[in-house]
């Protein structure tokens, strides 16, 4: 965007200068200098408190004292972006990094608990993730870049309510659920009920916190694949991104569940109940995965998009994105295809 | 450590280089995608353009100057820069040298791989990614 503008702005100038006609529209040039300094070198943002409670129940309470005029900040990697380019205005943030007990990753009866606090780096990197969820560790392993997954928080990537977000596609397949704190209480909501649009979800970041993902472990039985189409290897967006996971019947050689997850072919992190259903039941074979994927882009509707690539050339991909995770989890499920 | 008074809204890149004059730390893109600000965070590195100053309270932050040791003495990763020639224009160069300094805390042995994924959040717009990912090899073999 600051890019644009840039260009814009001094192919403008260049013009005017080359031009012999008289300038007439100087409010433009102002207007457009104006947006190149806002965008581009506004140093500090507007903010009346940073706050960085201890303990969540002060937490909420700050929030609540400011009736919805502060938000909460974790990583603060998408909300100092979206503050700088006035998305929406605060008078507070509540930096919840410091809170206790929200930065751990562990085992809590069969389900695995991710705390709100937990970043993209620490996800990818634990051992517990990467041998009971793969497909979540490489979906933290190619968000961002280093810099950014080093204090960006798996909670964030979710609260953002990106349709392509790379934490939230996986956890979608993992069927996740979080817990949403509030003074009112708190609430559990699956994923699947989660994502209300771009950007919107069904926390609200100046009254309630996400303060723990859960999701039951991959079972023996069960294999999982994460698949990503980008224009290079980092830093950048996704063309698209696909979670899968299915769960093998040994016995008969065949599907007996699964869960495909993809983004962005909707305005929220998509699961094709369709497909879903279609696949159940039929035996694990090359022959099944080519079905689903032919019919897997008829239920997606990508935008065409500039940076990300036409809807043909996506509902394509869609295709190969599906046929591929679907092979690798059922590889990792114990099946020989 | 350091106490400086700051608005609630200044970045930590504006501390630095405003308030502390450490200008080594250079602003490129402010939204995180250059990587030209990196500093490291407890010895994480991480964008200081995306980074609440009041976010560092109590934490310890290093940046291209504090690499250097007491005694003058350049960090064997900014020797093997020199070295090998791998700066251009030098803007990324403070990025690169940070990334490979948490890369080398958590891993003194990486393979060419590893040391690309690791300096993959900074971009050198001058392209000369090559001799960088030799210095950061010479660097971890004490070359």
């Amino acid at each position: 965007m600051s890019h644009a503008i840039l260009a814009n702005f001094e192919s403008k100038s260049y013009l005017a200068q080359r031009s012999s006609r008289p300038r007439t529209d100087l409010e433009g040039d102002r207007k457009m200098l104006q947006a190149f300094k806002d965008l581009h070198w506004r140093r500090d943002i507007a903010l009346k408190q940073y706050l960085v409670p201890e303990t969540l129940p002060e937490a909420l309470k700050m929030l609540e004292q400011y009736k919805g005029r502060a938000r909460v900040i974790a990583g603060g990697t998408d909300v100092m972006v979206e503050l700088r380019r006035r998305d929406y205005e605060v008078e507070a943030l509540v930096d919840i990094t410091r809170i206790q007990g929200m930065g751990g990753i562990e085992f809590q009866w069969d389900r695995i608990v991710l705390g709100g606090g937990v970043t993209h780096a620490q996800t990818a990197a634990s051992p517990l993730i990467r041998e009971k969820a793969g497909l979540l560790a490489e979906g933290c392993a190619a968000m961002g870049s280093p810099q950014i997954r080093s204090i960006a928080t798996v909670a964030g990537n979710l609260v953002s309510g990106q349709p392509a977000a790379d934490a939230a596609i996986p956890l979608l397949a993992l069927d996740a659920q979080v817990t949403i704190a509030s003074t009112n209480g708190t609430r559990v909501v699956g994923l699947s009920d989660f994502f209300l649009d771009v950007g919107k979800t069904v926390v609200d970041p100046r009254r309630e916190i996400l303060t723990s993902i859960e999701f039951k472990p991959l079972d023996a039985d069960q294999g999982g694949g994460f698949l990503r189409l980008s224009k290079r290897r980092a830093l950048s967006l996704p063309m698209l991104v696909c979670a899968v996971v299915v769960t093998l019947d040994k016995a008969r050689q065949a599907i007996a569940d699964a869960a495909i997850a993809l983004g962005p072919v909707a305005p929220t992190p998509f699961r094709s109940r369709r497909i879903e259903d279609a696949i159940k039941g039929k035996p694990a074979s090359l022959e099944t995965l080519q079905q689903v994927a032919e019919n897997a882009s008829a239920y997606c509707s990508p935008r065409d998009s500039l940076l990300r690539g036409s809807c043909d050339y996506r509902q394509e991909m869609v295709k190969v994105l599906v046929k591929r995770g679907l092979r690798k989890a059922l590889e990792q499920a114990g099946c020989v295809l | 450590m350091v106490e400086v008074a700051v608005s609630p809204g200044t970045l930590l890149v504006d501390l630095l280089r405003e308030n502390l004059g450490l200008t080594g730390t250079k602003v490129g893109c402010r939204e995180g995608e250059c990587g030209a600000c990196t500093v490291l965070m407890d010895g994480e590195a991480v964008n200081s353009c995306l980074i609440p100053a009041l976010k560092v309270q109590g934490r310890e932050v290093t940046t291209i100057e504090g690499l250097q040791k007491p005694d003058g003495s350049l960090d064997p990763i900014q020797d093997a820069f020199m070295e090998a020639g791998a700066a251009q224009c030098g803007f990324c160069t403070p990025g690169m040298i940070l990334n490979a300094k948490a890369l080398l805390n958590s891993n003194p042995d990486p393979d060419e791989g590893e040391i690309r994924k690791a300096l993959s959040g900074v971009l050198c717009r001058c392209t000369g990614y090559r001799k960088i990912v030799q210095a950061v090899k010479n660097a971890a073999s004490g070359k």
